[in-house]
């Protein structure tokens, strides 16, 4: 079974790997445990109630732990493996069996899902042990570490599925973890409408991802990696397009993109853990994690790749320019994870040059920007939750760890020489080039608004003048929340490492493939020094725009119409309510008047026509034996001249 | 005229010998031992035979294969009794069934506890209603004990009547059947009236419809010269001149049989019997009559009447058509449980009915699918054990004037009794055939035997008087758990003993397995084969 490189396929100029691993043996028949435990402590912590309010929380990161030490054996024991035996599954049990379609419970471990494993469990187990500091005056703290372990549980499932229902299965989970948690405090009104909004947007990523699912088992018929990855060069290229393009949809619902992206600046209504774990490290990267893994779909299907690219593209914009104008320090962070994740996608579009980059960005990405917002936590622990960045201010002092923390993660998101962000984000920028200039210079152009906007919230957060209240005592926050800030902020400076030797994009290579290398037009350092060169503008622009100026303490009215679309998300809620929500309404309103006029109108009446009726037949019942005895006669009469007109 | 002595295959004809003696010992108890001490002896009796019996049929069943092919058919049995009985497949199946419903039936009879400590039956039956002779025989604890012997005899009565091979055996099987059941409808001990009207009701119109039953008989025998179901297929087969007879005959024939399953227009009765009778008596009649006398009619019409199949299906049509619309549009308009099931119970006799219509053989059928044997055998169990589970309920449910059937007493029944509210919708909700119960897949596989054989327009009424049936069954699960409860007192469940209880589980299972795996059972009717001549 471990025939890796035998089985692959000719398409264009590259070759896609064809997914068929080996079964599990040896220390990965644990590959089960990593999902059943943190699964078990959801199940423990929901069910046990207030029995386990004492402990709860302490179960919740064990468990996550826990998977992480596993996830962490098996990933030293892959290392260990020839190139060419590193896909394994792990068949749990028949799921679905209906005529010729069999679905199985199986899990694959390959180097791909190996780093998401890590990335999951140990940014997962740091932001649990951050929350035991973070949450540990809210009475609900037991509640709180049950749904990030049913998260951890369902995106564990999403990203070790061998086929698309069990990853459907997960996808649906963290839908639903996000959708739970984002609306956490639902005693608060925005964090309940937040909660809706979320999980009604993915309900139409989701709807996209099952079509995409219904075809392929029309297509293929079957979901599995392994099967559709050794037939996906017999279909044609339209179906591939339409899976593809069904794919996407879902990606962009899951990944907040562009035209989905509307909730998730709604979505930090969630507590700060759930914002760093959930809508900055990982769920929201599962969309590139599903076009990366559907590399086989894509490669053979261009349009469907070139439609990634531009929404990539315009996301990357997209988020970068609300995040500029954000005074709200988790929505700048909230607006920056879009941009990045639009970074993200556009490696996955580039196809075969840029999967490994994807995801070494998405796991650099993890790093830093989970280090920030639990940063940003951090600062709101210090500032009684206050979120406005007009109300902070000077805090380099009060928070010192805090500070230097998100500095590290504000060094690697803006590309600076050395750090995690600038090895990964650098690649793709490359990559983009030389494959497309236009592209390029737009993902140039985002990575010099994305200084601008970082420098922006670093200034007013850290720097300039003290703006807060006399009664805010801002203090460093205790330690239990201090440690994982260290452990993100070393992983934001070294996460470059990966690429050491190229060995992210060998590692990856069985995974999505090895490309032709092209030579860009012009050599790579002067491409480097071009990209830091635009980085630096912008942080100069910020500097003096909001560095050398006073920074009010209300937000100005009298502003741009720039500053005025930023602020309101580039009317993104404007351009859903008019398109889908007002037709939407008005089709529902339609509808429930003909519902209650034409269809209970019948209702009704067929109903009240049969009471009458049967109120006449009733009378026939009057008791009289005589009457019924008439009948039967009537009856027998009946039947015999039935049976002799009929012949 | 030279006197053959007959042959009898005793150990084929088990089953039937040991229920009829164990109501001939049954009798015999009732005059050996003294008044009052005969209720223990006679509910083991009744006991011991009725489970002796279905021991005999599985071994009578497990030995069928011997008679592969005896009678030169394709089924499997063999035709004994001097060719007046039938032991086949489907006799078999039946008689299993009808064992195992006789058995809830004794249940139901012998439980005390929900009288206080009395059965349902009156205390004297020859006592007029309202006298002082009543006053004494309640007073004294008097009970009637001869329910049990009356109850073997009607089970004696149903398993012959399936199995009968000619057209006179068939008859004597109708009467020994009805006649311990109009006994038994008269002997309820509250509402005596009203049970005794039932029993005189439904004596005078069984009588009528035997009347029509033995004509028809008369006629076919004119017509084919033989009363034998073989000699009839082969007369028919063959053709004749006077085929008036035979269509007039087969009519006639018919109405007997579709008095007793209470097909449109024939239905009549049912209400008023079912309501008056003692419930423990309904739930065993609803179930067993239905069962016995559809055997007889698929015996009847296959068997004899093959041949005939173009004449007699429109005739079934029109009959299928207005059992189902009668019997679900009347229950809508009901306001009495027992009175809402006995209309339902038409409407199933219309379901069935459209079983009969559907395709006969199994070769013209693709696979899993059902013919219409199959589909009607496996109808009949789902609807026996909802059946009878559903009046055992009904037992239960009281108030001070004994069980209150009225629909106001069970209002908001289930927040107090929740499990018996539960229970009794599910029973409801199998009825009306809705998915993971029994009722489901019974109706699944008549309705599908019958489009196989093209009956489209009926299955199209079925269905839409499926969808009226879940309008009243419904609206009674609603009345028990969201409706207030009637502010002169509502009907409080009384609590029974094992027996009646214990029936309700069995019946609760049964409905629940057979709708959930019903594999087992589907593959047992199916092994039963086809009936032979």
């Amino acid at each position: 079974m471990n025939a890796l490189t035998a089985l692959t396929l000719k398409a264009s100029e590259t070759t896609i790997p064809v997914v068929s691993p080996s079964d599990a043996d040896g220390p990965f028949t644990l590959l089960w445990l990593i999902i059943a435990l943190p699964l078990l402590g959801a199940a423990v912590l929901l069910l046990g109630g207030r029995y386990t309010d004492k402990w709860g929380h302490l179960l919740g990161t064990a468990t996550s732990a826990t998977s992480f030490v596993i996830s962490l054996v098996l990933f030293v024991t892959l290392l260990g493996r020839d190139e060419g035996e590193r896909q394994i599954s792990q068949h749990l049990y028949d799921w679905i069996e209906a005529g010729g379609l069999h679905i199985g419970l199986d899990l694959l471990y390959d180097p791909l899902s190996a780093l998401f494993l890590l990335l999951i469990t140990g940014v997962g187990s740091l932001i649990h042990v951050y929350s035991i500091g973070y949450m540990a005056h809210d009475p609900r703290r037991r509640r709180f570490f049950a749904y990030l372990n049913l998260f951890v549980a369902a995106m564990l499932m999403l990203i070790l599925s061998e086929n698309y229902v069990g990853l459907f299965l997960g996808w649906e989970g963290v839908g639903l973890a996000s959708y739970l948690l984002i609306g956490f405090w639902q005693h608060k009104p925005s964090a309940a409408a937040a909660a809706k909004k979320a999980f009604v947007i993915n309900r139409v990523g989701d709807m996209g991802l099952g079509l995409a699912i219904f075809l392929m088992i029309v297509t293929f018929g079957t979901t599995s990696f392994s099967g559709i990855s050794a037939m996906s060069g017999g279909a044609t290229e339209t179906t591939l397009n339409w899976i593809g393009v069904l794919l996407l949809v879902g990606a962009c619902g899951k990944s907040a993109q562009v035209p989905l992206q509307a909730w998730l600046l709604d979505a930090m209504e969630g507590p700060t853990p759930v914002s760093a774990l959930i809508h900055a490290a990982t769920m929201v990267t599962a969309g590139v994690y599903l076009i990366t893994r559907s590399n086989f779909v894509f490669e053979l299907a261009p349009t469907a790749q070139t439609a990634v690219v531009i929404v990539a593209t315009v996301t990357l914009l997209w988020g970068a320019i609300i995040g500029c104008a954000k005074d709200d320090i988790k929505k700048g962070l909230a607006g920056s994870t879009m941009s990045q994740i639009g970074y993200m996608m556009l490696g996955a579009g580039l196809g075969v040059a840029g999967y490994a980059f994807a995801i070494f960005h998405l796991l650099t990405h993890g790093f830093f920007k989970a280090n920030m917002f639990l940063g940003a936590g951090s600062v709101m622990h210090a500032m009684d939750d206050d979120v406005d960045m007009r109300h902070y201010g000077a805090l380099n002092k009060m928070l010192p760890v805090t500070f230097l923390t998100f500095a590290m993660g504000y060094l690697a998101i803006i590309g600076f020489p050395g750090f995690s962000g600038f090895w990964s984000k650098d690649k793709i920028i490359e990559t983009a080039l030389v494959e497309n200039p236009v592209v390029g210079v737009c993902a140039l152009l985002g990575a010099g608004v994305t200084g601008f906007y970082m420098t922006r919230m670093m200034l007013m957060t850290f720097f300039t003048d003290k703006r807060w209240e006399k009664d805010v005592h801002p203090h460093e926050s205790p330690k239990v929340m201090t440690i994982p800030l260290i452990v993100l902020a070393a992983l934001s400076v070294l996460g470059g490492l990966m690429l050491a030797g190229n060995w992210i994009v060998d590692w990856l290579s069985p995974v999505v493939g090895h490309a032709e290398h092209h030579e860009p037009p012009v050599p790579v350092i002067v491409l480097t020094l071009l990209t830091v060169a635009v980085v630096a503008v912008g942080v100069a622009l910020a500097w003096f725009l909001v560095g050398r100026q006073e920074v009010p303490r209300t937000a100005p009215a009298d502003v741009s119409f720039a500053t005025k679309a930023a602020r309101a998300d580039l009317y993104g809620d404007a351009i859903n309510e008019g398109l889908v929500v007002a037709p939407g309404k008005a089709t529902v309103s339609g509808l429930t008047a003909g519902d209650r006029s034409i269809v209970d109108g019948l209702f009704t009446g067929g109903t009240t026509v049969l009471a009458g009726t049967g109120e006449l037949l009733r009378r026939l019942q009057n008791g009289y034996v005589r009457s019924y005895a008439l009948g039967i006669l009537g009856g027998a009469l009946l039947l015999v001249l039935t049976l002799v007109v009929v012949n | 005229m030279e006197f053959v002595k007959p042959e009898l295959e005793y150990a084929e004809l088990l089953p039937l010998l040991i229920v009829f003696g164990g109501a001939c010992l049954g009798v015999a108890l009732e005059a050996i031992l003294p008044r009052g001490t005969r209720r223990l002896p006679q509910v083991g009796l009744a006991l011991v035979t009725v489970v002796a019996a279905l021991v005999a049929t599985v071994v009578v069943g497990v030995n069928l294969d011997e008679h592969a092919g005896a009678a030169g058919g394709e089924g499997r049995g063999l035709v004994g009794a001097m060719g007046s009985i039938v032991v086949d497949g489907p006799t078999v199946y039946l008689w299993g069934l009808l064992l195992v419903f006789a058995l809830g039936g004794i249940a139901l009879f012998g439980e005390q506890r929900l009288e206080g400590g009395v059965s349902a039956f009156t205390g004297q039956a020859a006592a007029l209603p309202g006298t002082e002779g009543e006053r004494e025989a309640s007073t004294r604890g008097l009970e009637h004990t001869e329910v049990y012997p009356l109850l073997l005899f009607a089970v004696f009565g149903m398993l012959l009547f399936p199995a009968s091979g000619d057209l006179l055996t068939m008859f004597v099987a109708l009467e020994v059947l009805s006649l311990p059941l109009y006994l038994l409808c008269g002997l309820a001990r509250r509402r005596r009236l009203l049970s005794q009207e039932a029993a005189m009701k439904y004596f005078l119109l069984g009588a009528f419809a035997s009347g029509f039953f033995l004509y028809g008989a008369a006629l076919v025998y004119g017509y084919a010269g033989s009363v034998s179901f073989a000699g009839i297929n082969e007369a028919v087969r063959a053709g004749s001149a006077n085929h008036g007879l035979l269509l007039a005959g087969i009519g006639l024939l018919a109405v007997g049989l579709l008095f007793k399953v209470g097909a449109a227009p024939f239905q009549a009765w049912t209400p008023d019997v079912y309501q008056g009778a003692p419930t423990a008596v309904t739930a065993f009649m609803a179930a067993g009559t239905k069962v016995a006398a559809f055997g007889a009619l698929l015996r009847l019409l296959y068997v004899a009447f093959g041949g005939e199949r173009w004449s007699w299906q429109p005739m079934l049509w029109v009959i299928a058509i207005a059992s189902m619309l009668l019997g679900a549009i009347l229950a809508i308009v009901q306001n009495d449980v027992k009175r809402m099931l006995a209309y339902s119970s038409v409407a199933h006799t219309g379901f069935i009915l459209v079983g009969v219509l559907g395709v006969q053989s199994a070769g013209e059928l693709a696979d899993g699918q059902y013919t219409s044997l199959e589909g009607v055998l496996f109808y009949l169990t789902t609807y026996g054990f909802a059946m009878i589970g559903a009046f055992a309920i009904v037992t239960l449910v009281r108030d001070a004037g004994g069980e209150a059937t009225a629909y106001d007493r069970w209002a908001g029944l289930g927040r107090t009794s929740p499990l018996v509210a539960g229970a009794f919708a599910f029973f409801l909700l199998s009825m009306a055939g809705i998915p993971l119960t029994a009722g489901f897949i019974g109706k699944w596989a008549v309705f599908t035997s019958a489009l196989s054989a093209g009956a489209w327009p009926v299955v199209l009424v079925a269905i839409a008087c499926s969808i009226l049936a879940i309008t009243f069954y419904v609206r009674h699960i609603r009345l028990m758990f969201f409706t207030e409860p009637s502010q002169d007192g509502a009907g409080v469940v009384t609590r029974s003993s094992l027996l009646t209880s214990g029936t309700i589980v069995v019946c609760l299972a049964a409905t629940l397995v057979l709708g959930v795996v019903p594999g087992p059972v589907l593959d047992l009717v199916t092994g039963a084969g086809d009936f032979i001549r």
